[in-house]
């Protein structure tokens, strides 16, 4: 097996297998995705990139789709939590 | 200086990646795009630490192997004119010119809302699927999968895999018209293969026919399902929910090209002839963007058109008949895993429609059309583009899609502004 990715989410380091998604990084640390408009808990749906339910900010760009990317060592990872 | 291409495909799924090797194989320059970073499409999507079935893996090698095929991965359409697409990746935006455009954009899940379906932990049924293949934590996860047809299946089989507790898998269908469906299944011998091969890998799992999951509830995620079924109501606690409704053609790009569309029940597909053309001189369209069929008519169409693109008009006349009977197949799906009345009602007054504005079911009464509910409340108008409440409101129906607007896809303010000039003719 090939060497984990090394990413930050929130802060946290976490180590994941190559070829993982961001959005399942995030699950793995139990994180909270975003919030709706209306201030409610939002999570992935669609996983193929077509709700943006899993939107997060990675690397300083807003508005990413994390179930769209794979992990990348030393991604910096933001959720709305 | 950008590039261009003879033949441009849209979409690395079956029906795009047998397209490129075709035409391919004809000598033209061929442009492979997707918006995922790996080529496979739904059914090939690559799991984490696992090589694909061999089926995947020729039809995946076939194209991105082919010195004549350019494979641009992570690369999104935002945009069109005659000749040329607007793409974005992670660069940057640019134009890619084509003398031939073929579309595979494939499918997406038919969603449908329900009380307590915006909770984390509610997924897609094929949702489920495509999070768990990339590495999606499930070990010791107690899962529900309810909604419709046979990507329930698939959809449980990889979440065992992954180490998840299944409690059942719930099929809306009644038990009569599935016992049909399996009955004719003899003459399609690869699908009846894998439906034996699934049903083996689910031993155990309770499937249960006539069932819809009424309501999901939880405090900050969901912790329970409340499933309808011929025996009574039956509450079920859970840690994940993964409920799809079929499939539906992704046909925003075609729309904006000016492709003329038909509609396959309550939803709008690619229309085009045997050939694999659209109404649009030099544009084809191939899998589940002409109407649902699933990877056989799939990968069959994208062969026809990426032969008829590079005007090999025998190559995809030699496909027909094959063609035909992948297509039948596809036809009985749709007879007998036909939705029950049951599954258009369970939104309630409160039921958040548009998830992206938090738009509830009573805000839409009394608006004719999606335009007047886009003005007033803002349905539609989010990130998604309405690409799941307008699904879903035209099942319901409430009113069908309208018209695609560029950008197709949020896109950064310098991919619009890219120079549309700026492609080099093939
Ligand atoms: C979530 C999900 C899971 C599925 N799982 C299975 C399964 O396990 N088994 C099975 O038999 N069938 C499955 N299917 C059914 C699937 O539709 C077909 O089996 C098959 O993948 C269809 O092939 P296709 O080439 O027509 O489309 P797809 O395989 O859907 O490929 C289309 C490709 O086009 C790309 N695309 C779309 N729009 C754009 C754009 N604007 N810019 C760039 N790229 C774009 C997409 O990223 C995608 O990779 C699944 C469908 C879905 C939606
Ligand atoms: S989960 Fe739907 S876009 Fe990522």
């Amino acid at each position: 097996m090939s060497a984990p990715v090394r990413l930050q989410i929130n802060g946290h380091g976490v180590e994941v297998p190559p070829g993982t998604s961001v959005a399942a990084a995030i699950a793995r640390l139990g994180l909270p995705f975003r919030r709706s408009v209306q201030g409610h808990w939002r999570a992935p749906l669609c996983g193929i990139g077509v709700c943006f339910e899993c939107r997060v900010r990675i690397d300083g760009l807003a508005q990413q789709r994390a179930c769209m990317l794979p992990v990348r060592e030393g991604m910096q990872v933001w959720t709305d939590a | 200086m950008r590039d261009g291409y003879d033949v441009l495909v849209v979409g690395a799924g079956p029906a795009g990646l047998a397209a490129a090797a075709a035409a391919a194989g004809h000598g033209a320059r061929v442009g492979l795009i997707d918006a995922q970073a790996g080529a496979g499409g739904q059914v090939w999507r690559r799991e984490v630490a696992r090589t694909g079935p061999a089926l995947a893996r020729r039809g995946i090698a076939a194209a991105l192997g082919h010195p004549g095929v350019a494979w641009l991965p992570q690369t999104q359409v935002v945009g069109a004119e005659a000749g040329a697409l607007l793409v974005e990746d992670p660069q940057g935006g640019r134009w890619l010119g084509y003398r031939a455009l073929v579309l595979a954009a494939g499918a997406r899940e038919l969603l449908l809302p329900f009380p307590g379906w915006t909770l984390p932990g509610v997924t897609g049924a094929g949702g489920l699927q495509a999070l768990a293949k990339q590495g999606w934590p499930l070990r010791g996860c107690r899962v529900v999968i309810a909604g419709s047809g046979p990507l329930l299946l698939a959809a449980a089989v990889t979440a065992r895999r992954h180490g998840a507790e299944l409690l059942g898998v719930y099929e809306q269908a009644g038990g009569e018209h599935l016992r049909r469906f399996a009955r004719g299944l003899w003459r399609w011998p690869g699908k009846a293969a894998q439906a034996a091969w699934m049903r083996a890998r689910l031993a155990g799992v309770p499937y249960r026919c006539g069932s819809v999951v009424r309501r999901a509830s939880g405090e900050a995620r969901v912790q329970a399902v409340e499933v309808d079924g011929p025996h009574g109501l039956q509450r079920i606690a859970c840690d994940l929910l993964a409920v799809g409704y079929g499939l539906l053609p992704n046909v925003e790009l075609a729309r904006l090209l000016g492709c003329a569309l038909r509609q396959s029940g309550a939803h709008p597909c690619v229309d085009t002839d045997s050939r694999q053309r659209t109404s649009v001189e030099g544009i084809y369209a191939a899998g589940e963007l002409c109407g649902i069929g699933g990877r056989d008519s799939a990968r069959l169409e994208g062969a026809i058109a990426g032969h008829a693109a590079a005007g090999d008009d025998a190559g995809a006349a030699r496909l027909q008949r094959p063609r035909r009977h992948a297509r039948r197949f596809a036809e009985r799906l749709d007879r007998h895993f036909a939705l029950d009345p049951r599954v258009r009602a369970l939104a309630e007054a409160d039921t958040v429609i548009c998830r992206c504005e938090d738009v509830p079911l009573s805000a839409l009464d009394g608006h004719a059309d999606a335009r007047s509910a886009r003005l007033a409340t803002r349905c539609g108008m989010g990130a998604c583009q309405g690409r799941i409440c307008g699904g879903a409101l035209a099942e319901l129906g409430r009113f069908p899609r309208d018209g695609s607007r560029p950008p197709l896809f949020p896109a950064r303010l310098s991919t619009l502004a890219a120079d549309p000039v700026s492609f080099r003719d093939p």
